[in-house]
């Protein structure tokens, strides 16, 4: 009686905004749900790392909330995600961070529309990851709006004003980012000076290289996997053409095509929210818990997982959300919350709004002696 | 009644009886909510799976030709059924889900039928594994193009188009290239994949015990021998594999329809490698074995969940041993004498029945 007595006080605290004392922490059970094996389990593994650490340090800190992080393998797989999904709630969980992967999110958020289930995904890009759906929100950016924040980083830094787009028109990745490059660029003055397409064959560039040489771009943006883009600057280096080079989250790995002069790549800069080797001290504390536990540099997808649990307490602690309420009491608050919290983590500042997209400011990686830094 | 006959009644008994034992207990524990989530999820692509296996069997164990290509014909299924279920949904307003399922299942069957009849033209005239080649580049052809197949309704007219850039205004997009199907109103029901369960064993059961049943296992066991009696060999050949395909392909459809989206790289080679394994564990040209195998073998890897990363490790291990112990002769003797009185109790029961 006591204790249900003492849970109660609790509850009264936290909904009229005092902090629960803290023996009488929160639990919060979240499912993490990503390719932990099989050809997508790099993925998995780093949103799974990522967001141990995360709930370590909450459950070190004694603070209103603990975590218990329960995990589920969903093998990249659109049918398998639905079984690890439900075997999550089946252990309890009341709110999913996750999926890892495009795809199996686009499923399970649909099945969690349908059940009422919040989730919040580290690294899922796509569009329709949160189309038609109110209960999925994302930590990185859409596709798309890679696009749009390539051309708002380029205004707001300064980079040059005449830009030369070279896109694969055979991909709706390259032209999703694209379209919206060029719509933003209108917008805040830039001048595209020369666009060129390429299909998934294309090998020769020198076509696409020369019309923005001879057209005179400052800048020349890459929307595309970091395949075509270095080939592009094998083509660039030999034309003595040497503009900026810029390029989205697809770029990112770029450095280790095998057979490729990563000298040619000094100065791309390429939009990424994480950088191993920054110097602020987040960066610095997670990479060093991080290569502690687990021997390895995390990757983007570690950092997005990590920010998640972060950005799942703070919402939780917005919401309200007690130990042991439904999955579809949890769903609704969450919503709410999650429209008028604001987080500062590793990837940046973020906000969101209905939709589930986030907000937050678009950073940029430079190439400089084969290491990605930040400005 | 002769004693093969018999045998073949009480075998058919069992099967339905099974089948139908587990929907019941199924829906029991659905109606008093003693079921968990995962294994609720589960139900609707066992069916599928069960079909697919029963269906492959229908091939492999009774035709006794090698077919890779399987998940091709789900695959052909899963996307003529999201087509027409989304067609019917966007530009005819209907929106009574079981007459868009079953017109969905219907669909996909005779576009997998068609599918398996223009393959099985050419190729089934052949002697030797060229079946088995040429379903296994049908398989990746398949996945191929849908992969860069979109397929849109706009102002109630479905368009095709292998280029995404020639799709008209307003359209909403069923089928988009790589992304797979997309939006799908999932409408598959747990009823539904026990009727076509059903209705697999039936056409299936019906037909191996027919006449032209016993032709399709005389071209298996001695193509020549079948030849010199004059049994037309690819036509029989031919019936088998079409029917395979066309209940593959209803069982694509109901898979579709289960998900909100389905794309090509569930249709692999390995998926249809995974149906021969259901087929030939639970036991070639065994139609109740590839009903138990394709269960068990769906559920398994989720009852192994607690093994977390390691759990398709045990998988394996799992299937290793199903495979030596059913192989023990003093195992299958000892299963056959427990088998043996319910047998017994079966066939005194049915013998009693007519005479009374």
């Amino acid at each position: 009686m006591k204790k249900v007595f003492a849970l109660l006080m609790a509850a009264c605290m936290l909904l009229s905004g005092v902090s629960a004392l803290a023996d009488e922490a929160v639990t919060l059970k979240i499912a993490h749900i990503g390719p932990t094996t099989g050809a997508a389990a790099l993925y998995g593994l780093a949103t799974l790392h990522g967001a141990e650490i995360a709930a370590q340090e909450i459950n070190e800190a004694n603070g209103a909330f603990k975590i218990e992080l329960i995990n589920e393998d969903d093998e990249h797989n659109v049918e398998k995600v639905i079984n690890a999904y439900n075997a999550a709630l089946d252990a309890g969980a009341q709110m999913i961070l996750g999926t890892t992967t495009s795809k199996p999110c686009e499923a399970a958020g649909a099945q969690g529309y349908t059940d009422r289930v919040f989730f919040l995904t580290p690294s899922a890009s796509s569009t329709a990851v949160i189309e038609d759906k109110d209960n999925v929100f994302q930590i990185c950016f859409t596709d798309p709006n890679q696009g749009s924040a390539s051309a708002q980083y380029i205004a707001e830094h300064g980079l040059g004003t005449k830009i030369a787009v070279i896109y694969n028109n055979a991909d709706v990745y390259s032209t999703g980012i694209r379209d919206t490059f060029v719509a933003e660029a209108a917008e805040k003055g830039l001048e595209i000076v020369s666009e060129t397409t390429f299909t998934d064959e294309t090998t020769d560039f020198s076509v696409q290289v020369a019309d923005a040489q001879n057209n005179g771009a400052e800048i020349v943006f890459l929307p595309m996997y970091y395949t075509p883009a270095s080939l592009i600057l094998k083509v660039a280096a030999d034309k003595d053409f040497h503009p900026i080079f810029f390029g989205v989250d697809g770029m990112d790995g770029i450095l280790g095509v095998e057979g490729f002069d990563t000298s040619l790549a000094e100065g791309v800069m390429l939009l990424t929210p994480f950088v191993a080797t920054a110097t602020d001290e987040k960066t610095v504390n997670f990479v060093t818990k991080y290569q502690k536990a687990y021997g390895e540099i995390p990757i983007q997808f570690a950092a997005d997982a990590y920010d998640g649990i972060y950005i799942l307490v703070a919402a939780a602690e917005k919401a309200g959300i007690t130990s042991g309420m439904e999955p579809e009491e949890v769903c609704d608050l969450m919503i709410a919350a999650m429209q008028e919290i604001s987080v500062d983590g590793l990837t940046g500042s973020m906000t969101w709004d209905e939709s589930g997209a986030v907000t937050k400011t678009p950073m940029a990686a430079t190439i400089v002696n084969g290491e990605y830094v930040f400005e | 009644m002769t004693k093969a006959k018999r045998n073949r009644l009480i075998y058919n008994i069992v099967t339905f009886a099974l089948v139908i034992g587990a929907f019941l207990l199924l829906q029991s524990m659905i109606a008093n909510k003693s079921i968990t989530r995962s294994l609720k999820g589960q139900l609707v692509p066992i069916c599928c799976w069960v079909v697919m296996a029963v269906s492959l069997n229908l091939v492999i164990g009774i035709s006794g030709e090698l077919s890779l290509g399987h998940a091709g014909f789900m695959s052909v299924g899963a996307y003529t059924g999201a087509v027409i279920s989304g067609w019917l949904l966007n530009a005819h307003g209907v929106d009574n889900t079981t007459l868009r399922l079953v017109l969905a299942i219907v669909a996909g069957g005779m576009a997998a039928g068609v599918m398996g009849a223009l393959i099985g033209i050419p190729v089934l005239r052949l002697r030797g594994d060229y079946l088995a080649i040429v379903t296994l580049a049908f398989g990746e052809i398949i996945r191929n193009l849908v992969n860069v197949l979109y397929v849109g309704v706009a102002d109630g007219r479905l368009t095709f188009s292998f280029l995404n850039k020639s799709m008209p205004e307003g359209v909403t997009m069923l089928v988009d290239g790589a992304k797979g199907a997309v939006k799908i109103k999932p409408i598959s029901t747990f009823t539904a994949g026990f009727v076509l369960i059903l209705i697999t064993l039936i056409v299936v059961l019906n037909l191996v015990n027919s006449r032209a049943g016993r032709a399709i296992k005389a071209t298996r066991d001695n193509r020549i021998a079948a030849e010199s009696m004059g049994v037309p060999v690819t036509k029989y050949k031919m019936m088998a594999f079409v029917t395979a395909a066309a209940l593959a392909g209803m069982a694509g459809a109901l898979y579709g329809l289960n998900s909100s989206t389905v794309v090509p790289t569930q249709f692999t080679f390995n998926q249809s490698i995974n149906v021969l394994v259901f087929v030939v564990l639970g036991g070639l040209g065994n139609v109740l074995g590839s009903v138990i195998s394709a269960t068990l073998l769906t559920v398994l890897p989720e009852m192994l969940r607690a093994f977390s990363d390691y759990r398709m490790l045990v998988y394996a291990v799992v299937l290793i041993l199903v495979m030596i112990f059913t192989n023990n002769p003093l195992i299958r003797s000892v299963l056959s004498s427990a088998v043996a009185p319910i047998k017994r109790a079966l066939r005194g029961k049915k013998q009693g029945g007519e005479t009374a």
